[in-house]
């Protein structure tokens, strides 16, 4: 009986395809549930949801001109997210609205786009909902190279990041560069999002910047831990959702955040919601 | 610290405006080394603006503002403005304004630093714990620990008499006396008249503009301060010290004679 459950699951990894899968979705998580923690941090969860529709936009657009759609889309997103940043940061109008606007109109003219001129790149539902089987070598290698940026990022401006995450003005007046620090995490995010749109997609890679943070800090109250156990959960999230995906044949991005999704529920209900309690904050970013 | 009476900050005629309605107007106002000054005012007046603009966070709309070459400004922001759940110590949020380094993790010297200020600050013991643990005067100190370890000229206060109970507030006023008997300038904002006008020696009424500046006694006066809050106050005199009585809660009692 074990012997058969254990051989169900170990079959899968007998296909390339699969193995390759599982490798992204856990690094994909992995890098999600990091950069995750600053969006969480900053009250922005969601500005994932919206750049992934950005990024969809430029998806849309690099498609229908022949351009590189990772280099395409790439540029679209951050573009987006600055945009965003800077209305936001007028404090005109909120975060909220400044994301709902942009994003929002992104996406409709990459559907726009899509409808009018047709796809020459990825399917439309794997950009929409992510796919196990439409990972190519390619997006194995970009999820790597950003993943590794974002790592770098994250370790030699911790100090910087950390403090214009939790009180932007200070900071300021205490040496940190902000807007450009901003700029750089904007970056960092839009690349992530667009390296694991392939494998989650659009509409659920929200999910898994957002959960696994949530979840880290009902665990902690320290900043680095959160950082590392948010990865860690992000990383189990994807091992496990890539697995459920193959074995219930559906979509990877769904199993992953449903995943996600679970961990939380655990986690709320054995520690109460710790450290999720609103406060205030000095600044929308 | 700057050499006493060399000019840390100076606001010249200084405006400010947001979405074209005036918040400060006509604003002339200097900071030299060794000043302790206490501004006071109602809500709306522009005192938090004040200290953005001398802290460079804001630019004016009209006027000049001049700062002493390199000067370096601590900053305490008001507790209301702190985001409570955010997942750091007080030894992290302290070590915050040490971000020129790359290192992610503090070095040795880094925490004998982090340790010596909270020492001094009397919250050594509290490093570990968390933000929020702390009581309204616990954070404040740690606020003011986190100034404190940029080794500033100029320290800028905003509402730190504000919610916190009256022991605690006094306790904070004190001790931003002693750190200006040893030398740093402080620029503070508060609603606490009585306090200030007990421990600061050089106060700013302002509303809109600084209408009057000087000692306690000079700015703790009936007309001064209906000019200012647009209230009637009264102002009595206590072991030489002006203390305000708001005529709205302590109305004055008619007088009845004996028979």
């Amino acid at each position: 009986m074990i012997e058969t459950v254990i051989e169900t699951l170990l079959e899968p990894f007998g296909y390339a395809f699969f193995v390759k899968g599982v490798v992204v979705a856990t690094l994909a998580g992995a890098l999600c549930g990091l950069v995750g923690v600053y969006v969480v941090l900053r009250g922005m969860s969601y500005i994932g949801h919206g750049l992934s529709h950005a990024i969809f936009g430029g998806f849309a657009a690099s498609s229908v001109i022949g351009l590189n759609y990772v280099l395409g889309a790439g540029i679209w997103g951050f573009a987006s997210a600055l945009a965003i940043n800077r209305v936001s940061r007028a404090h005109r109008i909120g975060a909220d609205a400044a994301i709902g606007v942009i994003t929002t109109a992104s996406f409709a003219l990459g559907v726009a786009l899509l409808t009018v001129f047709g796809n020459r790149g990825p399917s439309f539902d794997a950009a929409l909902f992510g796919s196990i089987i439409g990972i190519s070598t390619a997006d194995v290698w970009t999820l790597v190279a950003v993943s590794a940026l974002t790592v770098a990022v994250v370790l030699t401006r911790y100090r910087a990041l950390l403090f214009a995450t939790f009180d932007p003005e200070v900071a300021d007046v205490s040496g940190v560069r902000v807007a450009r620090t901003d700029a750089l995490l904007m970056l960092v995010l839009s690349l992530a999002i667009l390296a694991t749109l392939s494998i989650i997609g659009v509409t659920l890679v929200a999910a898994t910047l957002v959960i696994p943070a949530v979840v880290a800090r009902m665990l902690t109250h320290r900043f680095a831990t959160m950082l590392c156990l948010s990865s860690a959960i992000g990383a189990l999230c994807g091992l496990v959702g890539m697995n459920l995906s193959y074995h219930l044949d559906v979509p990877s991005g769904t199993t992953i955040v449903l995943t996600g999704a679970t961990v939380f529920a655990l986690v709320l209900m054995a520690t109460g919601g710790r450290g999720l309690q609103r406060a205030p904050r000095a600044a929308v970013l | 610290m700057g050499t006493v009476n060399e000019p840390l900050v100076r606001l010249d005629s200084v405006e400010l405006s947001y979405d074209g309605a005036p918040v400060l107007a006509g604003v002339d106002l200097t900071l030299r080394a060794g000043d302790f000054v206490g501004v006071v005012g109602p809500s709306g007046a522009g005192k938090t603006t004040l200290l953005r603009l001398a802290l460079g966070t804001l630019c004016p709309t009209a006027g000049r503002i001049e700062r002493a070459r390199g000067l370096r400004v601590g900053y305490v922001p008001q507790l209301e403005t702190v985001s409570w759940s955010f997942p750091v110590t007080v030894a992290e949020c302290v070590l915050m304004v040490r971000s020129d380094r790359w290192l992610p993790w503090a070095t040795r010297a880094e925490r004998r630093a982090v340790t010596e200020v909270l020492d001094r600050l009397g919250i050594a013991h509290l490093a570990d714990r968390h933000i929020r643990e702390l009581s309204g005067g616990q954070q404040q100190r740690m606020f003011l620990a986190r100034a404190l370890l940029r080794d500033p000229q100029l320290l800028l206060l905003d509402e730190p008499t504000s919610g916190v109970d009256v022991a605690t507030r006094h306790e904070m006023l004190h001790l931003l006396g002693h750190l200006h008997d040893d030398g740093m300038t402080i620029l503070l904002t508060t609603h606490d008249l009585n306090g200030v006008a007990a421990h600061v020696p050089d106060l700013v009424a302002m509303n809109g503009t600084v209408l009057r500046r000087g000692a306690p006694a000079d700015v703790m006066t009936p007309t001064v301060l209906e000019q200012t809050f647009g209230a009637p106050m009264d102002v009595l005199e206590h072991l030489g010290m002006p203390v305000v009585l708001d005529r709205k809660r302590h109305p004055r009692r008619p007088v009845v004679e004996a028979p």
